[in-house]
């Protein structure tokens, strides 16, 4: 982590986060959470005290490895089923407005 | 004969063996209840009555034949983040509108087998981002202790439901003390159990490193008695734990005597609220009345927990939550121009605020090379805190804190402000961080006549240990 | 003109061989309904979670071994976030900073010899969906969703668009050998993309790269290669920049079209996937799993040409296809002449294959069967029409083939006084012809060759009559 990223962390900037995640957000929604993610990050950054560079980072809370299936086919679920659920359908299949590459 | 409003399941259990009372009734007059004190404390997002008594029934002509379970014929509410089949599940989110599951979650799947019956589904913070169940889109739950005051969260549903009289026994998740701490705020218990102890398998996730589901019961014997049928190994659920599920409610018994007992001095900060310590502290005197040797211990990295919890919280909630994009199930806009329109427009509409928040949030600490500085600073400290924990439970057998900082707070009062928000979940985040087991026993109440939780911490997969300390706790108050 | 470096790099993805998918029991079945192998895990339903398929796992190990990769003792899977319909959970599961298999090479050959295109690693992922469009928007359908994917990423190590042609045929022959992909084009089973930059020579940094998304024929990474690379040099050519971009490759226009991207370049917040515990895989496995891998198809090759003295083109052609190459192995192992036996499966094997529409596993003529064959024509028992004719039996039903030629009376007379008996009785009764050999008319001789031939059913050994009638003819 560079210390330039570190010092420039109050520059969230929420409209390129919620760009990313797919979220469009009001401009009050935009503004509010700009002040409050803001506090929050501030917050967040008190583990910066921490000298962590020698600690292994914990991805899970058991370790336990090598959790596998064995290759066998199990019946899904039924077309019905599964077309009941989606919002809009054509031909057995999720419609969507037109994707272009 | 006792009313429904205040039975155990251990009790109704009883009733039914003696064919006092048979399932349908108990569903039939839970329901009543329901429809009475609901229109006040909105503790359920929906009731699905006909669905029940079926399977009431089913349970009355099984118990007549003789057949065994051991939740048979009991109802039971489920927070409406499990996946029931045939059923909706909206994670209190409108972003689920019209989600009909087509699988059973291995909870409610184990507790199936032993005859359970599904009455209703009980409301949450929307994807049990909340501490207070004010972030639902079916409207807030009320404290039946005081309705005035929210019934903590995200569990707050099943929280009021048990506390309220409106359901015996209820199933909550905890990702950061979302079972425990409404359980402190309505006076019941709540259980959270170690990482790994029970399947996740149809639990909607929010943290996936984090969650587990957990039971909301009058007492501990009834939580030990659900413990034992929800735990265990699923192959479904990849960090389960293989390791055998004793028989809980054999454990409780054989007291305190000489066993070994640990105050963290960091959970008893200043600024904390003077009525919860002082009921947490008197509680502590009891255990040591009751023999139990009480220890000084120290969580040193304690006042890194809420900010590891929501790094590594939202971090994972944001890709969790990535799928709900109105694409295969759940609600979607339909004035969309084109795909990311679509994409826009539905999470806008579906998700809440504090849902929003945390999507940003968590979205933030993954992007642009922002990983090293949050995520996996994150996941370090959750070592450093895991690692406090061992170092104390090498001393002891188990730990006495309060399940949160003050008890329940006026509806409203926090809501512009989610860190102070954030900041309540400080004593429980820290066992979702480390993987161990919680329970949260009342102990009392504050001035304001609102009650107060004892959270009793253990070792991971030493649920005897908490359930043997909170059974011996609750029986000499009683 | 100056002259340009060409700097290629390949990410491979490959369809695994599985009967259910990567992290659920969905069948991997291609070409049924829309959305007809799909469950809650892969169509990304809220709840649910991935277990990883043991055998995908092994397959990738096992690829890795047959390239000499580094085999890491710990490797862990991550969530790779970005939004598409077709991914279900909008985002992937794959493996960023542990994947399976690290290093190790393909060798090709170049001109003037052999090179080995390095591999930066190898691993493994679930595939996506498949959209498909309608008049005027796109239905999605999940079957595909899910089933594993190994990718292959080379290093930027190939010159020139036959070197990666080249590349692919030997990969696909070495997936094809370790029994990992089924390989079907057609059924996309392997997808390329392509990373492409060309510099002038001289100049030591490479040039600014494009991408090449999504090539589904080897064929239309050759091509889009060739244009490409034309394309990069007309533009340093004429004093232009390169811009890096992702590109598509047209195969009706054959040229490279830009894909605008509208989005903001790749942010795919990888993390460690929370629902899957970590692969450790111990050295003991591992160096079982590589004590039972089949050579390379290369080794092969040399083996063959060496071992059975066949011609190099015969050696390739045997080991284009793995179990044609065992087939060939066995057979010529219990022959005397491989070569024989090389010809036999090249010509009327490959023929008979192919006119059925056959593999070679499903055929009934057992190898010692072909190599039995082999020697009864050699050894002049039966004529060369006489042994095709006994394949075919033996291809379609099996069989010892000197029962079939003893049973049948198919054996050439090659015995001395059986055909003298024969010669002199067509000597006899074709006074003219006789007259007319012995006034050096050769047509005579093949005349009365084919009398006796006649008079013998077609078995008598047409060398051995020709060798007595001109005896007999030249003492009478």
């Amino acid at each position: 982590m560079s210390e330039q990223k570190k010092s420039s962390v109050h520059g969230i900037d929420v409209a390129y986060v919620a760009r990313l995640a797919r979220l469009y957000l009001s401009e009050d929604e935009q503004k509010t959470f700009q002040k409050q993610l803001e506090q929050i990050v501030e917050y967040v950054r008190k583990i910066d005290r921490l000298d962590l560079e020698k600690v292994e980072p914990a991805s899970h809370s058991q370790q336990i490895n090598n959790v596998f299936r064995e290759d066998e086919v199990f019946p899904g679920l039924d077309r019905d089923t599964v077309i009941a659920n989606a919002p809009e359908e054509i031909s057995g299949q999720f419609k969507v407005p037109r994707i272009v590459e | 004969m006792k009313m429904v409003e205040k039975l155990t399941v251990r009790e109704a259990v009883g009733l039914m063996d003696r064919g006092e009372r048979s399932s349908a009734e108990l569903v039939t007059e839970l329901a009543g209840v329901i429809r009475e004190c609901d229109k006040k404390l909105n503790a359920y997002i929906s009731m699905d009555e006909e669905y029940a008594l079926k399977q009431a029934r089913q349970a009355d002509a099984a118990r007549a034949r003789g057949e065994k379970g051991k939740l048979l014929g009991v109802p039971v509410a489920v927070k409406d983040i499990l996946n029931v089949r045939g059923q909706p599940c909206t994670c209190a989110s409108r972003i689920l509108e019209g989600y009909v599951a087509p699988y059973d979650a291995t909870v409610i799947a184990l507790l199936r087998k032993e005859g359970a019956v599904f009455l209703g589904r009980t409301n949450m913070d929307e994807f049990a981002m909340g501490c207070s169940t004010e972030n639902s889109a079916f409207g807030i739950t009320r404290n039946p202790c005081n309705t005035d005051y929210v019934p903590g969260g995200s569990s707050g549903g099943s929280a009021a439901a048990v506390a309220g009289g409106e359901a015996l026994i209820a199933l909550g998740s905890d990702t950061g003390g979302s079972v425990r701490q409404p359980a402190s705020f309505c006076g019941c218990v709540g259980l959270k159990p170690s990482y790994g102890r029970v399947s996740r398998y149809g639990l909607v996730a929010f943290a996936s490193s984090l969650d587990q589901v957990g039971p909301l019961t009058r007492d501990v014997y009834d939580a030990a008695l659900i413990l034992g049928v929800m735990a265990g190994h699923d192959e479904k659920d990849s960090t389960s734990v293989n390791l055998p599920v004793p028989d809980y409610t054999q454990m409780l018994a054989g007291g305190l005597k000489g066993m070994k007992l640990g105050l963290p001095r960091e959970y008893f900060v200043d600024g904390m609220d003077e009525d919860v310590r002082n009921a947490v502290l008197k509680a502590v005197d009891r255990c040591r009345e009751l023999g139990a040797d009480i220890i000084d211990v120290s969580l040193p990295h304690t006042e890194y927990a809420i900010a590891t919890y929501y790094i590594i919280a939202a971090a994972e909630a944001s890709a969790n939550l990535a799928r709900f994009d109105g694409v295969r199930y759940g609600f979607r806009n339909r004035d969309a121009e084109d795909v990311l329109d679509m994409y826009g427009k539905t999470r806008e509409q579906g998700f809440g605020p504090e849902v929003k928040r945390r999507i940003i949030l968590g979205t933030y600490v993954l992007s642009g090379g922002y990983y090293d500085a949050y995520y996996q600073y994150g996941q370090k400290t959750r070592t450093l805190i895991r690692k406090d924990f061992e170092e104390a439970f090498s001393k002891c057998s188990a730990i006495l804190t309060p399940t949160a900082p003050s008890a329940a707070f006026r509806i409203g009062e926090k809501v512009s402000d989610p860190l102070r928000m954030y900041l309540g979940d400080v004593f429980t985040a820290t066992a979702n961080l480390a993987g161990i087991c919680g329970i949260s026993v009342p102990c009392g109440f504050t001035a304001d006549n609102l009650p107060v939780g004892l959270q009793i911490l253990g070792p991971a997969f030493k649920e005897e240990n908490i359930l043997r300390v909170a059974y011996s706790y609750e029986q000499s108050v009683k | 003109m100056t002259k340009y470096l060409v700097t290629i790099g390949l990410e491979t993805h490959v369809q695994l061989r599985t009967k259910s998918k990567m992290f659920c029991g969905c069948n991997t079945r291609y070409g049924a309904d829309p959305n007809t192998q799909v469950c809650p895990v892969c169509l990304g339903y809220p709840g649910v979670l991935p277990v990883m398929n043991k055998e995908a796992i092994s397959l990738t190990v096992l690829t890795g071994l047959m390239i000499g990769a580094r085999i890491p003792s710990y490797s862990k899977f991550d969530r790779k976030s970005y939004f598409y319909p077709d991914m279900p959970k909008n985002y992937q599961i794959s493996q960023y900073d542990k994947p399976l298999c690290e290093g190790g090479s393909v060798a090709i050959d170049v001109e003037g010899g052999e090179k080995q295109v390095g591999i930066t690693r190898i691993h493994l992922e679930e595939d996506v969906g498949k959209n498909m469009d309608f008049s005027n928007c796109s239905g999605v359908d999940f079957n595909r969703a899910g089933v594993p994917l190994m990718e292959i990423v080379t290093d930027p190590a190939m010159a020139s668009a036959e070197e990666a042609y080249a590349y692919l045929q030997e990969l696909k022959l070495i997936l094809q050998y370790v029994g990992v992909s089924d390989c079907n084009l057609e059924e996309g089973n392997i997808r390329c993309d392509v990373n492409c930059s060309v510099r002038p020579e001289g100049q030591k940094e490479l040039g600014t790269k494009t991408e090449l998304k999504n090539l589904n024929t080897f064929k239309g990474v050759f091509n889009a290669l060739k244009y490409e690379i034309a394309r990069q040099m007309d533009i340093l050519e004429s004093g232009g920049e390169i811009q890096m971009e992702t590109r598509r490759w047209d195969a009706d226009a054959e040229v490279t079209i830009s894909m605008r991207s509208k989005e903001e370049a790749h942010d795919y917040r990888y993390f460690t996937e929370p629902d899957l515990m970590p692969v450790v895989l111990d050295p003991e496995t591992v160096a079982e799993w590589k004590s039972r891998l089949p050579e390379l198809p290369r080794k092969l090759r040399r083996r063959f040409e060496a071992q059975y003295n066949i011609p190099a083109y015969d050696a390739e052609v045997l080991t284009m296809d793995k179990a044609v190459a065992d087939y060939f192995e066995l057979a010529a192992k219990l022959s005397s002449n491989p070569k024989s036996v090389s010809n036999w499966v090249m010509t009327e094997m490959m023929r008979m294959l192919s006119e059925n529409g056959l593999r070679i596993a499903d055929v009934l003529i057992t190898p010692q069967a072909l190599a039995d064959l082999v020697k009864l024509a050699d050894s002049k028992v039966v004529n060369s029409n006489t042994a095709k004719e006994i394949f075919e039996v033996l291809f379609r039903n099996g069989g010892d083939p000197v029962k079939i030629v003893s049973e049948k009376g198919l054996g050439q007379i090659s015995d001395i006084e059986t055909l003298d008996g024969l010669v002199g009785q067509v000597i006899a009764d074709n006074d003219k012809s006789v007259q007319d050999y012995r006034k050096g008319k050769t047509a005579a001789a093949k005349f009365l060759i084919g009398q006796v031939m006649r008079l013998s059913k077609g078995k008598a050994n047409p060398q051995l009559v020709a060798e007595l009638l001109e005896k007999k003819m030249k003492v009478e």
